[in-house]
């Protein structure tokens, strides 16, 4: 088109807005080409929005100079169009094209049809709308209409280009190639707008294209599978599971090697199965022919290589594309470096533009291995002269000789009495100050003027030795020249000044001699005089001792012989002066200066000439050409990275670099190590570390300009051999002809540098604040951190440095060290293969090779210390922490603190109180609630075994279980199922109602009042009556009575005893019983005789402890319900017989006849107890017999089975009844289950199996096969039975009598005191402890007991078992069966009682299994009760054994001792245990009547003392009667109501507990007085048998 | 004494529950319950509620509708401890037995302002097949032994569960003197929920 020429001409205005707005068009001249040719986007892009203000201006402008020209030029097949043309140009220019091609991108997601349509419509708008020029309001509405149409056009950019380019090109080519592109832009879009005719065309054509091309039918793909199997077998590979052959995997005839045999370090392979190797070494044989996947042994690599550093495997590299992909540079956007750790600024401070200023001035080399044998002189005499100058500068010895010689004056003045004012003492004392610095001074001095005549001494001689050195080599390397100046002296005053100087000098020296000598003198005296002394006495001695030897020769022998004799004092010698003065003189020509002698200032110069190159040797060319070869620079290094480095300098000649260089570093860390690196290239070959040196961080002070040039001094270790002059470093060479007096010089230099704080444009130093510092790690001294490098030690302030933040310290301060590290390595030859030594290796590698070092060591929480927002100790300081931490660890006394205060301040210091004392306590044993020593000791470890039972329990309680989260129903078995079903049939209303059972109430939601104890009185059988007045009552009626009789199991006839005293009818006892629990008292009305019947509930309430009503709190209630029975009696208090016509008066008291005690735990597990129970009546009841004889005459006696004792009927049960703690116990046993056992898992799996089958067949019996023992392990039980020795004492007690032995063995077991388990493990479990166990701690519940005596049994030669059963009152417990020659014995090791077989009121109700030393047999006959049953454990029917054919008896070891040992009691200390209890006792029944006067009847008292002791030999029986008459002889006239109590001895409370619960003291007769007598028997082992006798007398009238 | 400064901080709570979606469930009610630390105790309100039965209303929806309201005061001193409540569905199965169809907890807003949770529910699941079948047949599908389970994290490891439904509930939270104990819970949030939601238990 010719009209575009003309647009050329505009070129200028538009490039230039070009120019503006290049970013927004630059994806536009990318590529015009591919522009949609929608002529309405060019004009609706968004830029034109923001531009239209721009625009509008500009059109203004344009119009007027564009508009005429434009109307003639452009050959439009639109005339009305033109004008609006030209503002199209401008438009697009500056930013209508951007959104097009936003546009463009929009387009691409829609579907095409719609597109085509909307397409269309937009054609038909552009072509519809209105010439109006842009930027009026029209445009706008243009913009949105067009924007919401063109917003889902997809295949514009595909198939516009198409058409377009097509129309594009042909343009193009008219207008030819060199156009510009914004030229070209404006040139399409104008004929964008042009070509709108042939649109319709392109669209057509997309139209068709897209249609042939998405229809395609053909049919669907199908393989047969063989041909598909076959394709997949090219294309998949399966590798096989045959094992390789190791020749494959290893190159041609190599021989497998085994490093294991080499003898070197080979970890354990991981596991992994043989078939899955094959499959992989099959598989990377057939991948990759190489094979390093395979090691030396044939086998596939499957460890890291333990001498790599770093664990790598192969690099994979599968594809090349990938091979350059991870190659391409990528562009990240810079990220501004993340402080690490401590070093961060506080968010307050203005981040980060401190600056330091590194002046890097130059650099000298005190030793370089390129030095020559010159050098090494010139250096060392530079040093000297340096030392030289520095002493001279300070000059020492003239201040010294200037203070010597101000002290002498002061010591003349001093001397001089007239001129001194003060005190001869103060003077005497200053002049002694005087001297003595005078000495201090003079030696100083001394020292010093020897050293500068040395140094100078040196000098001189090392300037000789090179001067020689220079003649000898024949040419000079340096140009050092040292010129010796004399200054002259004037002899005559100089030899004076010496002179008068020794004469001085000696003077000063004679007086201290002198002043010595006299100390001496006095020291020899006092000496002397000892001596002496000593010497007289021995004199004396030895004539004493020859008398004393005269008279007892024997003693002399015991006398301890004199140490020393001192030896003779010798006296000082007097000085002598003439040696002095030749010593003094000797002195002075050593070091200092002859008089006369020139005084010699050495100067040195670089004045000299170095020798050309022509005119030296080849081998000094040589090492100069080197020198020259060689640069250096530094490298700075700042917090361990690499800031900056100085130009690369030549070395010269005389080994100096000079760079001159400043660095700013700018940083935002306190900087914790600034590090200069020398580097030395050589030639062109490579750059070798020299040496690191280790700049200090200026203090804050130290500002740039201020800061002075200081020389660090730096070292290398490195070992360079040169093969010309240079002598190397770390080589040894000689300076001798002959090779002797080598010398060793290592590289070595000073770099001059400044380092100091940048001052900022307004004057303020570039520091980091303070605050950083202090958490931050300075390097602080330029000394210190050298030092690291010199002798490798590492300072004290650095450990500190260490100990904070090891990464920061190993960066700067480790390094040398590791190096040390590795010489040791090598030389002491470490494996380097055993991972024990690995990170040691990796350290060492890695230290060796210089690199960067890479800790091994991961941190969490480095950051730690910040986040504290207190310290610890603060936080430990706080009450509201320690109460908090407390309960979380669930301490017992805060397990359940509610409610902890805010505040520290209303935290109570009383509430750590009790805690604390518990912790001091817990060592301490206290002894005032349990009187004797052993017992208290006892109660404390049990507390101690408890506390760790318990805190055992509570790990346990957060175990859990599915059935502890989870209510489910059990899977129904067949018989459920069916019963179930059967209950559907059932009918509706049972004739025979069966009991339903109560309501169970979880315990909860209980609060105290709601439970209550509802005790069922029945009747009571036997007790016993009263007698008639003592006085008549002499007839011993049972005394005959021998042990056989006893056995119950035959019912003895007795011989009724008549007594005539008791007429038919009379009244013999009025009993009632009394229930007290928890200090609540019911009784029962009073019925009659001596087989009295009640019938009435009692209701009694309970409280739980602290009002804790949880099931494990309810378990360890410790209380028991005391069912006491009383005797009422009426006694006629009427004084006189006159008033008896007219009115009663009588006295009621109550004599207590006997009591059951039931624990609270039995009734809370049992739930119910029901059953007739023997009342535990005191052997002696005065005023009281059994009279059965008389109902024995009535005929009863063939109905009852007639036993000892009297009866009482009882149910008790709780109201609402609770659930019990079961759950908890079983739950327990399961957890305990998880503690682990020492028992064969066969074994255990065999108990589960049995104890399975008995629950089958009979879920009720207790079956028992594995126990928990005391440390919590799982127990086989038979390991609990095995035949222990009773005590000696209780054998040879009866010796005769196998029976009375047995008894008295039970006896013995039964004193040991009860403590259920359930009470000391609170809810949690039953543990069986050992009979030495049980022995020790003297308490236990059932099961020990029953263990122990069956041992003792079983020691006995009896044939004894463990029952396993339950009884009434306890519950399940454990009884132990024995077999005499014709019968079974059932005997309750708590009580020491025993039973026949067939005895009705045996407390053991059933049966569940019995256990042997060797075998456990289940009872799987019908019945369960001990009537019942046959105890013939050889009959497999009756009962199953556990150990049988199939399963033998392994012969399992015991868990018992192999003996008991039993110390004897101490009688002193039961004697005295005794008394206090008495005391106590009686203080109690004092504080119990506190309304009336306590007599005390001592007579009465003493002879119940007397009595005691022979009811305990006797046990208890057939003494009644004898004592009755004793008592009765010697209180003839007094009314007599007692017992004796008989309890074990186990603490001091049930003792009070059990003589409360008599009543005695409730008698309030005015003149009643009472006796009360204590009698405590030792048993071996500490069993303690207590009797308590208390008695009533009332002085009959 | 308060002014003083306040020893303990207090956490008033009303709100209901408002929906429940259960989509194949119907006629269920709920239960409510609430958890929370040693150091906290209640100090007016009602612990522990039990819903009317709802239907599922008939339109798309199917939304449960309770609207039972909370309204519990806690006092405390220290947050550890914070109160969920604790929610639980039951509703009977095809054979007409009580079955729990879902467990919930959420703790309580600790900002003031109104609150919108929406819980997802889940029940524990048989144990195995077997199992699963005759609990469906007998009526009694697992349950937790205490609801207050779903509050705490332990032991939960011995147990699989099933998700079903939401329910939504909203708080509207007040706290006095958390601040002045030293309690930043941030400000009051109450932008959540934009007035009252006329349509409860949408979560959709």
């Amino acid at each position: 088109m010719v009209s575009e020429n003309p647009h050329l001409g505009n070129q200028p205005e538009p490039l230039q807005e070009d120019s503006d707005t290049r970013p927004l068009s630059m994806t536009t001249r990318r590529g015009p080409r591919s522009l949609p040719p929608i002529p309405s986007a060019s004009r609706t892009g968004f830029a034109e929005f923001s531009m239209r203000e721009r625009m509008r201006e500009k059109l203004q402008a344009a119009r007027s100079k564009a508009e005429s020209t434009l109307l003639q030029e452009i050959p439009t097949p639109r005339p009305r169009r033109f004008q609006s043309a030209g503002e199209k140009e401008l438009e697009t220019e500056f930013g209508a094209e951007p959104g097009e091609e936003a546009q463009k991108t929009e387009q691409e997601d829609d579907s095409q049809s719609r597109s085509r349509v909307k397409f269309r419509d937009s054609v038909r708008k552009i072509k519809t709308k209105p010439p109006v020029p842009p930027g009026f309001p029209s445009a706008e509405e243009a913009y949105n209409f067009f924007t919401f149409n063109f917003d889902p056009e997809p295949e514009e950019s595909e198939e516009k280009p198409k058409a377009k380019n097509r129309d594009g090109t042909t343009q193009e080519e008219e207008e030819g190639e060199e156009e510009e592109p914004p030229v070209q832009g404006i040139h399409k879009t104008d004929e964008q707008l042009l070509i709108s005719a042939t649109e319709a065309e392109a669209f057509l054509w997309g139209l068709d294209h897209t249609a042939a091309d998405f229809v395609a039918v053909r049919p669907a793909d199908y393989e047969s599978a063989h041909v598909r199997l076959q394709m997949e077998k090219e294309l998949l590979f399966v590798p096989s599971r045959l094992t390789v052959p190791t020749y494959k995997k290893l190159p041609e005839n190599v021989q497998p090697r085994y490093l294991e045999d080499e003898g070197l370090y080979i970890g354990t392979r991981p596991d992994v199965p043989r078939t899955c190797q094959n499959i992989m070494e099959n598989r990377l044989l057939t991948q990759e022919p190489g094979r390093r996947w395979f090691g030396d042994d044939g086998r596939i690599v499957a460890l890291p290589n333990p001498i790599k550093p770093f664990p790598s495997r192969p690099p994979v590299l599968t594809q090349e594309q990938d091979f350059r992909a991870e190659l391409e540079t990528l562009y990240k956007k810079a990220v501004k470096y993340v402080h690490r750790s401590q070093h961060m600024i506080g968010s307050g401070d203005s981040p980060g533009n401190f600056q330091l200023d590194i002046d890097i001035s130059g650099l000298i080399f005190t030793h370089h291995p390129c030095f020559s044998r010159e050098h090494v002189l010139a250096a060392k005499l530079a040093q000297l002269y340096d030392q030289y100058l520095a002493r001279h500068q300070r000059n020492k010895a003239k201040f010294l000789t200037d203070k010597l010689q101000a002290l002498r004056n002061a010591v003349q003045t001093g001397l001089n009495p007239e001129k001194t004012h003060k005190s001869l003492d103060t003077t005497q004392k200053t002049i002694n100050e005087y001297k003595s610095e005078i000495r201090q001074t003079r030696k100083l001095r001394d020292a010093e003027q020897e050293k500068d005549r040395m140094l100078l001494k040196t000098i001189i001689k090392v300037w000789k030795e090179m001067k020689s050195l220079r003649e000898f080599q024949r040419f000079t390397n340096t140009p050092l020249k040292l010129v010796l100046r004399k200054e002259k002296v004037d002899q005559k005053a100089d030899e004076e000044a010496y002179e008068a100087e020794i004469q001085a000098e000696i003077s000063e020296l004679l007086e201290e001699h002198m002043e010595e000598h006299e100390q001496k003198m006095e020291a020899y005296r006092a000496a002397y005089q000892q001596w002496k002394a000593w010497k007289k006495a021995q004199r004396a001695k030895k004539k004493k001792k020859k008398q004393a030897v005269e008279e007892h020769p024997e003693e002399e022998m015991g006398e301890p012989y004199p140490e020393e004799d001192p030896v003779k004092p010798v006296p000082p010698e007097p000085t002598d002066r003439a040696l002095m003065e030749h010593q003094v003189r000797e002195r002075a020509a050593r070091s200092r200066r002859r008089p006369g002698e020139p005084l010699l200032v050495p100067e040195l110069s670089l004045a000299g000439s170095v020798t050309p190159n022509e005119q030296c040797p080849r081998v000094e060319v040589l090492r100069r050409e080197d020198v020259k070869r060689r640069s250096i620079y530094l490298k700075v290094i700042f917090n361990d990275k690499e800031v900056s480095r100085t130009d690369s300098r030549p070395l010269g000649a005389d080994f100096r670099v000079h760079f001159g260089q400043i660095f700013n570093l700018q940083i935002f860390n306190w900087p914790e190590s600034l590090t200069l690196q020398v580097y030395e290239t050589v030639g062109h070959s490579g750059t070798t570390l020299l040496a690191e040196v280790f700049l200090p961080i200026p203090e804050t002070t130290i500002v740039t300009g201020r800061a002075p040039i200081e020389e660090v001094e730096f070292s290398s270790n490195q070992h360079v051999t040169l093969d010309h002059e240079g002598v190397g470093s770390g080589m040894p060479f000689s300076f001798e002809a002959d090779g002797s007096n080598q010398l060793i010089l290592m590289t070595s230099g000073k770099v001059s540098n400044s380092v100091a704080w940048a001052i900022g444009e307004n004057g303020i130093p570039l520091i980091p604040p303070l605050s950083q510092q202090n958490i931050g790690f300075r390097s602080t001294t330029p000394s210190s951190s050298v030092h690291v490098v010199a002798n490798g030690r590492i300072p004290p302030f650095l450990c500190a440095l260490k100990r904070a933040d090891a990464i920061s310290s190993i960066g700067t301060s480790g390094l040398t060290d590791l190096k040390k590290l590795a010489k040791w390595a090598a030389e002491s030859k470490l494996d380097p293969n055993d991972p024990n030594n690995a990170p040691l290796m990796q350290l060492i590698s890695v230290a060796t090779s210089g690199e960067s070092y890479v800790p091994d060591f991961f941190r969490l929480e480095q950051l730690q210390q910040e986040f504290n927002f207190v310290s610890d100790e603060e936080l430990n300081r706080s009450k509201r922490f320690r109460l908090l931490c407390l309960r979380s660890q669930e301490v017992p006394e805060f397990r359940n603190y509610k409610q902890i205060p805010a505040y520290d301040r209303e935290i109570m210091e009383k509430v750590f109180q009790d805690y604390e004392k518990r912790l001091r306590d817990r060592n301490v044993i206290e002894t005032k609630d349990h009187i004797d020593p052993h017992r208290a000791m006892v109660a404390k470890y049990l507390q101690q075994v408890r506390e760790s039972v318990i805190n055992r329990f509570l790990i346990a309680k957060h175990h859990f279980l599915l059935s502890d989260l989870i209510v489910e129903e059990e899977v129904p078995n067949i018989s459920i199922l069916g019963l179930s079903l059967f209950k559907l049939a059932e009918q509706k209303r049972p004739l025979r109602p069966r009991r339903k059972g109560r309501k169970k109430v979880t315990a909860q939601n209980l609060s105290d009042g709601d439970i209550k104890v509802l005790v069922n009185i029945i009747r009571a059988y036997d007790i016993p009556v009263r007698k008639a007045t003592a006085s008549k009552f002499q007839q011993p009626s049972r005394s005959s009575r021998t042990f056989s009789e006893k056995h119950a199991a035959s019912p003895t006839t007795h011989s009724p005893t008549h007594s005539a005293d008791y007429p038919l009818g009379q009244v013999l006892v009025r009993p009632f019983v009394e229930v007290s629990f928890q200090r609540t008292i019911c009784h029962t009305t009073t019925a009659e005789g001596p087989n009295p019947s009640w019938n009435e509930e009692l209701e009694l309430p309970f409280r739980a402890p602290n009002g804790d009503y949880s099931t494990s709190s309810l378990q360890s209630v410790k209380d028991d319900v005391f069912i006491n029975i009383f005797d009422e009696v009426l006694y006629d208090v009427l004084e006189d017989d006159r008033e008896r016509g007219s009115g009663i008066h009588t006295r009621i008291e109550r004599h207590w006849l006997g009591c059951v005690k039931i624990p609270f735990s039995t009734i809370y597990f049992q739930a119910k107890i029901d059953g007739t129970f023997k009342i535990d009546i005191p052997p002696v009841l005065l005023g009281y017999s059994k009279e059965r004889s008389m109902i024995i005459e009535r005929g009863f006696d063939s109905v009852r089975s007639l036993s000892e004792g009297s009866y009482i009927t009882l149910f008790i049960t709780m109201e609402p009844q609770l659930v019990p703690g079961e759950l908890v116990r079983e739950k327990m046993s399961d957890v305990l289950k998880k503690f682990d056992s020492q028992e064969d898992e066969k074994l255990l799996q065999a108990t589960e199996k049995f104890q399975a089958e008995c629950a089958l067949k009979f879920p009720h019996r207790q079956c028992l096969t594995t126990v928990t023992d005391i440390s919590g392990k799982t127990v086989f039980i038979t390991r609990y039975l095995k035949p222990l020795n009773p005590p000696q004492e209780l054998l040879e007690a009866c010796p005769n009598n196998p029976q009375a032995t047995a008894e008295l063995v039970a006896r013995y077991v039964s004193l040991i005191p009860f403590l259920p388990d359930t009470v000391s493990f609170a809810g949690i479990c039953d543990l069986w402890s050992t009979s030495d166990q049980f022995l020790d701690l003297l308490a236990g519940d059932e099961e020990e007991h029953a263990v122990l005596l069956c041992n003792y049994f079983l020691s006995l030669g009896k044939k004894a078992w463990l029952v396993m059963g339950s009884a009434i009152p306890e519950g399940p417990t454990a009884y132990v069966l024995t077999r005499e020659q014709s019968h079974y014995l059932i005997w309750n090791p708590c009580s020491g009682h025993f039973y026949g077989q067939f005895d009705t009121f045996c407390p053991l109700k059933s049966v569940g299994c019995l256990i042997g030393p060797d075998n456990i047999w289940f009872n799987i006959q019908r019945h369960d009760s001990p009537l019942r049953i046959n105890f013939d454990v050889t009959k497999p029917k009756l009962w199953k054994s556990f150990f049988s054919r199939s399963l033998l008896y392994p012969g399992l070891s015991s868990v018992q001792p192999e003996e008991l040992i039993y110390q004897r009691t101490d009688k002193a200390a039961a004697a005295e245990l005794q008394d206090r209890i008495e005391k106590i006792l009686k203080e109690k029944i004092m504080d119990w009547r506190p309304r009336h006067l306590t007599r005390w009847n001592r007579y009465c008292t003493s002879a119940l003392r007397h009595f005691l002791p022979l009811l305990e030999r006797s046990r208890g029986e057939d003494v009644e009667d004898d004592h009755r008459g004793e008592l009765l002889k010697q209180l003839g006239d007094y009314r007599f109501s007692g017992f004796p109590l008989h309890m074990p001895y186990s603490e001091l409370k049930p003792l009070i507990e059990a003589v409360y619960s008599t009543g005695v003291h409730n008698i309030d007769v005015p003149n009643v007085e009472f006796a009360l007598a204590v009698y405590i028997h030792p048993y071996p082992k500490n069993v303690l048998s207590v009797w308590i006798y208390v008695a009533s007398l009332i002085r009959n009238r | 004494m308060a002014a003083a400064g306040p020893s303990v901080f207090l956490l008033m709570v009303n709100g209901q529950v408002e929906s429940a979606q259960f989509p194949e469930y119907d006629d269920l009610y709920c239960k409510y319950c609430f958890v929370y630390g040693q150091d906290w105790a209640p100090t007016a309100g009602l612990e522990e509620g039990i819903s009317q039965i709802t239907s599922k209303s008939r339109d798309v929806r199917q939304a449960l509708v309770w609207n039972f309201p909370i309204d519990v005061t806690f006092k405390s001193t220290n947050p550890y401890g914070w109160p969920q409540i604790v929610l639980s569905v039951y509703g009977p199965d095809v054979f007409g037995n009580d079955v729990v169809r879902g467990y919930g907890a959420v703790h309580l807003p600790f900002s003031p302002g109104r609150h919108k949770r929406t819980i997802p529910m889940f029940v524990p699941e048989s144990t195995s097949k077997l199992q699963k079948f005759t609990s469906w047949f007998m009526g009694r599908r697992p349950e937790y032994t205490d609801p207050k389970v779903v509050a705490q994290g332990e032991g939960r490891e011995v147990t699989r569960v099933r998700s079903q439904g939401f329910v939504t509930l909203l708080f509207n939270v007040v706290t006095k003197d958390m601040r002045k104990l030293g309690y930043d819970t941030g400000p009051s949030d109450t932008q959540g929920v934009s007035g009252p939601s006329p349509l409860p238990g949408l979560p959709l």
